[in-house]
């Protein structure tokens, strides 16, 4: 998918994440920052990036301020974001496709 | 060299005597040789101590490079005290290389931080460490390592003389002209002055510093004059709004409760919860929630509480006052009610952080508690708590009496939701050992109880009760299920705190963390 | 990815309790406190702008969260919004057990569901059949076609009334004493009985009106609701002690089930127990009796 415009899911209600995406210019340059950070900081980046792979994200720039967040949350919030910013989150999701 | 619990203590922090924690109950029976501190005689009478600003005090006092000067946390996050004395310390008499030793620090000491990063602030002796300071304490900006003490092992350093106060400030909400101070009748009032009373008796210079002088004499004195060198007036010593919250509201929150109701549960399928036990509880919102419970099965039981110790609030003074309870001893108050009740309430008196907890006295209250509620921000499957340091390895927490009343108590109960946010609280290993797993009898989660296997007899209890629980290994996997399995925090090999354990062995130390920065 | 079992059309439900699913800090473990169904909210708790949201946020809890034995429904947004259709989809996807139609109100309305429903198992490759439905009545004329709802569908397992729309609808309040549903209730539950399907109450919104909320409970049992829809954890303990069987209703139970097993592997049809004569039709109720005794804790036997 493509990043066509700036666009942002989530909260930062604790268990929550906030995440933002805008177009990039190639490539993934991600903003990470997290309440837990020093023991989850490698599989929230993991996880980020394997969503924007799974959505066949290949450009964009994209902040994750999370809080605490599940793995099962950020994937959710990432994939609302991606979406909302194609206008492809309210009807037709692939769901069990790119989204799973 | 590897303790009781497990951790190794670098050889370096091993000397003058100096041991690794051996287990509860050690030094029980050895002796100590009190230290005695060099004061000046005031024989010559004296029409008042009232001293200009804080700045002459100090200078009065003799202050200089090197020295350690000694703060209590009554006033808690509304504290002005700490900060304004080590300004005038610093900025104006241009002092270097000074040692703080507090009761607690909290996050109304952020200003500090900047002292320790330039170098003027060298040590410091505490039993709590948040907020700004324990960032830059964690991140090796202090000279010498932290030193963590309980509260009761506080007194135990200072009576032993391994730590010597040069000054100590006395933030009083009500002091006279010569230095009788009380907690309460003034506009900071903190009620009990309890982890003061310690600090004045073993300084070798006292500074009172106070918003509300009063007449003449001040008594019942929490401090008092006979101690005390200089009296310094302030505009203000606190906010009050900080010191005291309005009232330690027990919570509603469908979670705790459910703990809290587990935790009175286990209680009352005790021999021990029998009329006039003793009782402590923490504030945190399952441990103050369990009064309420534990008032109904006192009530159905048709017995009473004998008996309360601690920090104090409301729901405990109601207690008190509904004649539920028979006595509370106060060393600290954490809301209005309490602070309104202390003195004035029949039955509500004041004591020190000695007689409160000192494992080296001739016998503290802790020693006497039946049962002791308290939080963790993690508990490992060898049931260690730590309440020290956040699972990202940063110092954010306090033992305070954590590990007094769990080792003084019959029955331990740790309440704690089995993970926070993406924090497992159920784990491997924790961080950093504020109180040792055989000091903790039972924890109540919201996924389940797990008893210490050390206590057959309380398993006997909750069995017999009906109450289901489980091995604390199933709730830590558990607890892996639901946020996964965290990475191993990195260290690095400076040491930036010592965690002693109430007798003074060496528990666990803290390395500073090597942060995970994601564009490694 | 958490298997769950086939949805069972008739089980136990004393408890529904409604969580908004675009809250990742509650939908991750609501099932700790014991209620028998949750209630995974897309509708009023969600705000307009983020029903998208909460979709993805359910999809994933619906896919990674292990509820055990707890019952996951979701509240669908009403057939009036351009909501429902993708609400459908998600739920269907992510497996949830059931779903409650909001503001129902003909068994057209149901079908329109269930015509959604099937495309979407279709659509997924979930069994066909597999995701139950209720519907939640929330106007007169939804009470007043109760019992064509209850009879729309075979995924249809109960019908909810929900209080705050009907009572506004016939421009009354809440009232202590129950009279402003009384005709609601009284309906639904005629209807549900009639049907063969199971009836549940309205929440009840005031947390610290502890006596009313008991109250409240009481009556439902009285009047013979299967369960209630709630708001908080804390209100499930209570729902529960009152609609468990007391002990004597478990033993009697107990006796009539056992006896009646006995005496028609005899060959014989009516018989008696403690001296009342008892025959087949009384032991659904008998082992729904023994059923309840069993989620309370009251019953370890192996009769059901």
């Amino acid at each position: 998918m493509e990043i066509m415009k700036p666009a942002a899911a989530g909260t930062l209600e604790s268990s929550d994440a906030q995440v933002t995406v805008e177009p990039g210019e190639g490539g993934i340059a991600l903003s990470l920052s997290s309440s837990v950070m020093n023991q989850y900081g490698r599989q929230i980046r993991a996880t980020v990036l394997e969503t924007l792979e799974r959505l066949e994200v290949s450009s964009a720039r994209v902040t994750v301020v999370d809080r605490g967040a599940l793995d099962c949350t950020l994937r959710a919030r990432v994939e609302c974001a991606v979406l909302r910013s194609c206008g492809k989150s309210a009807e037709n999701v692939p769901w069990g496709g790119a989204v799973r | 060299m590897k303790n009781a619990v497990g951790r190794e203590i670098p050889d370096f922090l091993l000397t003058e005597g100096r041991e690794v924690y051996q287990g509860k109950n050690y030094m029980d029976g050895k002796y100590i040789q009190k230290a005695s501190p060099r004061t000046r005689r005031y024989e010559k009478p004296l029409e008042s101590k009232l001293t200009d600003s804080i700045a002459q005090a100090l200078r009065d006092c003799g202050a200089r490079d090197g020295m350690t000067f000694s703060f209590h946390h009554h006033l808690r996050d509304g504290d002005y005290v700490v900060n304004m004395v080590m300004r005038e310390a610093i900025e104006e008499l241009g002092l270097t290389d000074l040692t703080i030793a507090a009761t607690s620090l909290g996050s109304a000491h952020d200003p500090i931080a900047a002292y320790i990063e330039q170098g003027k602030v060298t040590g410091i002796q505490t039993s709590g460490i948040r907020g700004r300071m324990g960032e830059v304490v964690s991140a090796g900006k202090l000279k010498t390592p932290a030193i963590i003490r309980s509260h009761g092992g506080r007194p135990r350093a200072i009576e032993a003389g391994e730590v010597h106060i040069d000054i100590a400030f006395i933030a009083a909400p009500t002091s006279d002209c010569v230095g009788n101070c009380r907690g309460v009748g003034g506009k900071s009032d903190c009620g009990s002055m309890g982890y003061a009373m310690i600090d004045a008796k073993y300084a070798d210079h006292v500074v009172v510093v106070t918003d509300c002088l009063v007449d003449f004499p001040n008594m019942p004195a929490s401090v008092e004059a006979i101690d005390v060198d200089a009296v310094v007036v302030v505009d203000s010593i606190g906010n009050p709004k900080k010191i005291a919250s309005a009232a330690a509201r027990i919570s509603r929150n469908p979670r705790d409760l459910m703990m809290a109701e587990n935790v009175a549960k286990v209680i009352a399928s005790t021999p021990w919860f029998r009329d006039g036990f003793s009782f402590q509880t923490g504030v945190g919102g399952p441990s103050l929630a369990a009064n309420l419970f534990l008032e109904q099965y006192m009530e159905r039981r048709g017995i009473k509480m004998g008996w309360a110790i601690g920090g104090i609030c409301g729901p405990m003074v109601e207690l008190l006052k509904k004649g539920m309870v028979g006595k509370i001893i106060d060393v600290q108050d954490f809301d209005l009610e309490a602070v309104n009740s202390i003195h004035r309430t029949p039955g509500h008196c004041e004591m020190s952080a000695s007689q409160y907890a000192n494992p080296a006295n001739k016998g503290a209250f802790v020693g006497k508690l039946d049962f002791v509620v308290l939080a963790a921000l993690e508990i490992d499957t060898g049931f260690n708590v730590n309440v020290l340091t956040g699972s990202d390895g940063v110092l954010r927490g306090a033992p305070g009496g954590h590990p007094d009343t769990a080792a003084g108590s019959r029955v331990c109960i740790i309440v704690t939701p089995l993970t926070r946010g993406r924090m497992a609280t159920v784990c491997e290993h924790v961080v950093t050992v504020t109180t040792p797993g055989d000091c903790v009898d039972v924890l109540v989660t919201d996924y389940g109880i797990a008893v210490n296997p050390l206590r057959q007899d309380l398993i006997e209890c909750l069995d017999s009760a009906g109450i289901p629980h489980v091995s604390i290994e199933s709730l830590k996997e558990k607890a892996c299920s639901l946020v996964g399995r965290p990475d191993d925090l990195e260290w690095e090999d400076q040491v930036v705190a010592v965690l002693e354990a109430r007798d003074g062995s060496i528990l666990d130390v803290v390395r500073k963390i090597r942060p995970y920065s994601p564009e490694e | 990815m958490i298997p769950r079992p086939k949805p069972e059309r008739f089980r136990l439900r004393r408890t529904m309790m409604f969580m908004n699913a675009q809250k990742p800090g509650l939908i991750r473990d609501a099932y700790i406190y014991g209620c028998d169904s949750i209630m995974l909210d897309l509708e009023d708790a969600v705000a307009e702008n983020q029903k998208d949201a909460a979709r993805f946020s359910l999809y994933h809890a619906l896919k990674t969260i292990d509820y055990g034995d707890t019952e996951v429904i979701v509240r669908i947004n009403g057939l009036d919004t351009p909501h429902w259709r993708e609400d459908i989809r998600v739920c269907v996807a992510g497996g949830a057990d059931g779903i409650r139609i909001a503001k129902c109100e003909s068994a057209q309305d149901v079908r329109t569901v269930e015509k959604a429903v099937e495309e979407a198992e279709t659509e997924f490759g979930v069994e066909k059949g597999r995701t139950l439905l209720m519907a939640a009545l929330e106007s007169p004329r939804g009470i007043l076609n109760a019992y064509e709802i209850c009879c729309a569908s075979e995924r249809l397992f109960g019908v909810a009334v929900s209080g705050g729309d009907f009572r506004k609808c016939m421009q009354t309040s809440f009232q202590p004493d129950g009279v402003d549903m009384l005709a609601a209730r009284g309906q639904m539950l005629l209807a549900a009985r009639a049907a063969g399907v199971q009836c549940f109450d309205t929440v009840f919104t005031d947390l610290d009106d502890e006596a009313g909320f008991e109250a409240e409970v009481r009556q439902n049992r009285a009047m013979g609701f299967d369960g209630k829809s709630l708001i908080n954890p804390g209100q499930i303990r209570l729902v529960h002690q009152i609609f468990a069987p007391t002990e004597k209703e478990v033993l009697q139970a107990e006796k009539i089930v056992r006896a009646y097993r006995e005496q028609s592997a005899a060959g014989v049809g009516v018989f008696t127990v403690d001296g009342k004569m008892i025959d087949v039709a009384f032991i659904p109720g008998a082992e729904r009796t023994l059923r309840l005794a069993r989620a309370c804790g009251m019953y370890e036997g192996e009769l059901v």
